[in-house]
């Protein structure tokens, strides 16, 4: 009994693009995060919530790595990733784009995206042929040739997303990419973002508020709360939790 | 910043060539005043262009940059005073010297985060640091000066730089028109995109890969290196060299001043703004001399005045506003 | 040597520090608040002395008494200044207000220049060549009565700070501006304000450091780099570490004149600034933010 399980759980183990174990992080007395541990299945959609200040955006920041966990291990592939330098986490298959969205607002919509681009492609032709495909794919491709600070909030969004899978990500980090959008905008990209999951396999990690595009999108939710875990599992369960319904309730309840 | 980087229109081409052919033929065109006058403003523009690099395309203040004019005419002249060195061969070292200390500059800034401000600080530092050691560095005739021996004008000798006021332009045009090709060129590579990305939002163009700290400090040396080639002109065109002068931080002032009031980040810009300024207080000071207040200081109270306008009224600088209007940009 | 010239160095530069350290507590004051670099500092600092020199030579006024009064000059100035031409330029991006401050510190150079020339010009009081003698120790002076005058001025200025309403109101707005903003401070009003503080404190080390140097229109950009020095070194924010970063600069500038060639003693003030820059960019004393 114990052999097939093992055998089981190396099959499983070998799915995982990206595995976070037991990482924690105290900023001078506060614990952001508290011995979190979750694994992403290769091609999944994967989503954290949980109230403001449940330690979610600490938690994006070290798998980005713009700070680095104090104790616990984040692999992508089986390599460790933890405490590097976020030029060379894009380097080694992450992307990520920011809450506040920063496109690159003195260039173009298609510069913005061939610099991204241009991490696996130096050629600039070749360069700006991929920065087209990506741009058709989050339907930005007609506002190419605008300059970023000319573009609505929600385009500026769909540019980010376009930026970041540019450089031909394995795992795609969003920062509550739906925040601030209407529900037609929201749906929008929750449909962008499905077709790329489902047509190109592409893994995305999000950390959301919105509730909408959590249901639509992700197959495992993470309910994070004062730093620590506190359920895991398909939506629909997770948000059926009593621990979940009261963490929400008790904090101010998000839409 | 949106014509920052925006490519000019076949018709800014076409208006380049025309003055680059009334450049090629201005000796035949200008009397011995206006040559100089036209000598001074190649070599602020070449001058602007190489401190662009750094500004304009990484997005770091230098304040201090007469640290590489400084170098690189010092490196060359002591290596041909001294070593009999031809100036093209001495450039080779001018160049290596002034790369090192933008490197070490770079270095020290980025490594330990020093940005904006205390970047620019650092850099007025060096320079002072510089000027200050150079005045006490006998081997190189510390504050009395160094100086290299004044030929006879009637032969032109390229090889060793030393002739007549028309050689000295036709290289100065030369080097300046290079300086425009390589900015153009810098600015359509890869590097060049990374530059913008770096200056438009660091933290971004992280996300995407760009390891931002050797490309700052390829835009240093590079920046560094292409002013020293302007030292080495400095240096036997003038044939003396004074710490006092050579590092001084007025300037460092007046390479700044080009880009400033032409436009920074657009290989035009600095261009512009060398012909528009330069210009200007030559006019200047000729009507001070007609009205008899010729006075030293009247022409850089002139040039503050010009830049304080230039912030105020074309933050982005007269390039920008002047290619709108006469629909030379690509937009 | 005896270890008198020492304690003579040290305690002269400790005294002449004080005085920079004043000018960039200045500095401290505006950099720190209204988060403008002030390229133009060591310039107002040569206005101020200009003006002592030439109220000393034509009305015979000590430049001690004219201390309050030319700050009271450079106070106006300050706050014209901010209020005319600067404070349009807080949103804009920061190599803007630089380049903007520098070509205000261009214009004020040049215009010196252009009124009193080249020459380097000072004052002669009566008692520039006294000295007062503790034990072994021999001090000049104008040096005592400048230190004097500094930790007066600066004791007054923290007391400002720490009780005055205003004073406060203006931490205030150093410490969060969008806070300032949602209480109803009146942001602009308070910035004009603490430049003219600051640029008192400089018409103040002005008028005091024209019995320690001579001056030239080319001062300025000297000590503006002097005044950043001093500010980062000793911490931006901390007004006690301006004057802990004066003193320290003018110490150092002493022993290095002593040891080394006069003229070279700036060099050790670079090697400060760059050290502190790279391994405490904060500054000595920081502000625990």
């Amino acid at each position: 009994m114990a052999g097939r399980e093992t055998a089981i759980e190396q099959v499983v183990e070998m799915n995982e693009l990206l595995e976070v174990q037991g990482i924690g992080k105290r900023f001078r007395g506060l614990l952001a995060v508290d011995d979190v541990s979750f694994r992403i299945p290769q091609g999944s959609i994967f989503a954290v919530i949980g109230p403001n200040g449940a330690g979610k955006t600490t938690l994006f920041n070290m798998i980005a790595g713009v700070i680095a966990p104090d104790r616990g291990r984040i692999s992508l592939d089986g390599a460790r990733i933890d405490g590097r330098r976020p030029d060379e986490i894009c380097r080694r298959g992450i992307g990520r784009t920011f809450q506040l969205v920063r496109p690159f607002l003195g260039l173009s919509v298609e510069d913005n995206v061939m610099i991204g681009a241009m991490l696996q492609r130096p050629d600039l032709r070749a360069a700006r042929r991929h920065a087209h495909d990506v741009l058709e794919r989050v339907d930005l491709v007609g506002k190419r040739a605008q300059i970023a600070s000319g573009l609505t909030l929600p385009d500026r969004k769909r540019l980010e997303v376009a930026r970041a899978l540019a450089t031909d990500p394995k795992l795609l980090l969003l920062d509550e990419v739906m925040a601030g959008m209407r529900p037609a905008e929201t749906d929008r990209m929750v449909s962008i973002l499905t077709e790329l999951n489902r047509g190109t396999g592409l893994t995305i990690l999000l950390i959301e508020h919105v509730m909408r595009a959590v249901m639509a999108l992700a197959g495992r939710v993470l309910v994070l709360h004062h730093g620590a875990a506190i359920a895991e599992g398909p939506p629909g369960a997770v948000m059926r939790e009593p621990a979940v319904v009261q963490s929400y309730l008790g904090a101010e309840a998000i839409a | 910043m949106q014509f920052v980087f925006a490519g000019a229109s076949g018709r800014a081409w076409v208006l380049l060539a025309i003055l680059l052919a009334v450049l090629c033929a201005a000796p035949w065109l200008a009397g011995d005043y206006l040559l100089t006058v036209l000598i001074t403003i190649l070599y602020l523009a070449y001058v602007g262009q190489a401190w662009n690099v750094m500004m304009g395309f990484a997005g770091q203040l230098s304040l201090g940059h007469a640290i590489y004019v400084g170098l690189g005419a010092y490196a060359a002249a002591v290596l041909y005073v001294n070593f009999d060195i031809a100036p093209w061969i001495g450039m080779l070292a001018a160049i290596a010297i002034a790369a090192a200390c933008g490197a070490l500059i770079g270095y020290l800034a980025f490594r330990f985060g020093v940005g904006g401000v205390y970047f620019a600080i650092l850099t007025i530092a060096f320079a002072e640091f510089a000027r200050i050691g150079f005045d006490h560095f006998g081997w190189v005739g510390a504050s009395a000066g160094f100086f290299l021996p004044v030929a006879n004008y009637a032969r032109n000798d390229l090889w060793n730089l030393r002739g007549n006021p028309t050689m000295f332009y036709y290289v100065m045009l030369a080097l300046t028109a290079a300086g425009f090709a390589l900015c153009h060129a810098l600015l359509r590579s890869r590097t060049g995109y990374y530059w913008q990305a770096i200056r438009e939002d660091e933290e971004a163009a992280r996300s995407l890969g760009i390891n931002t700290f050797r490309y700052k400090m390829i835009a240093v040396v590079i920046s560094g290196g292409m002013t020293a080639v302007a030292g080495v002109f400095f240096a036997f065109y003038y044939n003396n060299l004074f710490p006092e002068q050579v590092f001084h931080i007025s300037r460092s002032i007046e390479i700044i001043l080009g880009p400033i009031i032409g436009g920074i980040g657009a290989p035009f810009g600095p261009i512009v703004g060398a012909f528009l300024l330069t210009g200007a207080s030559e006019l200047m000071q000729n009507v001070l001399i007609a009205i008899g207040f010729d006075v030293p200081g009247a022409k850089q109270v002139f040039y503050g005045v010009a830049l304080l306008l230039v912030v105020i009224v074309l933050p982005g600088g007269v390039w920008p506003w002047l290619a709108a209007r006469l629909r030379l940009s690509k937009s | 040597m005896p270890a008198s010239i020492y304690f003579n160095v040290i305690i002269s530069g400790v005294l002449t520090g004080l005085v920079y350290g004043l000018m960039a507590l200045g500095l401290s004051v505006i950099f720190g608040v209204v988060r403008v670099v002030n390229f133009a500092h060591g310039e107002m600092m040569a206005i101020a002395m200009y003006l002592a020199i030439v109220l000393f030579n034509t009305l015979g006024v000590d430049p001690l008494v004219l201390v309050i009064p030319l700050a009271g000059v450079l106070f106006v100035l300050g706050y014209a200044l901010q209020a005319g031409i600067i404070n349009p330029f807080i949103s804009r991006p920061e190599y803007s207000q630089f380049i903007l401050l520098v070509a205000i510190a261009i214009i004020i150079t040049n215009v010196l220049l252009i009124i009193f020339g080249p020459d380097a010009r000072s004052v002669q009081t009566s008692y520039s060549f006294d000295s007062f003698a503790i034990g072994p120790v021999i001090v000049d002076a104008t040096k005592v009565y400048a230190g004097v005058g500094t930790i007066l001025i600066a004791a007054v200025l923290f007391a400002f700070f720490r009780f005055a309403p205003l004073g406060k109101a203006i931490r205030a707005c150093a410490d969060n501006y969008t806070g300032a903003l949602v209480v109803g401070l009146d942001v602009k009003r308070l910035y004009a304000l603490t430049f003219g503080i600051g640029a008192a404190c400089v018409g103040a080390a002005g008028s005091m450091m024209v019995l320690l140097i001579d001056v030239t229109p080319a001062l300025g950009p000297a000590y503006t780099l002097l005044a950043f020095i001093i500010v980062i070194t000793g911490g931006l924010g901390s007004m006690p570490g301006a004057l802990l970063g004066g003193v320290l600069i003018g110490l150092t500038e002493a022993l290095a004149g002593l040891f080394f060639t006069p003229s070279a003693k700036s060099m050790f003030s670079f090697g400060l600034l760059v050290l502190v820059l790279l391994l405490r960019p904060q500054g000595l004393l920081a502000r625990k933010t």
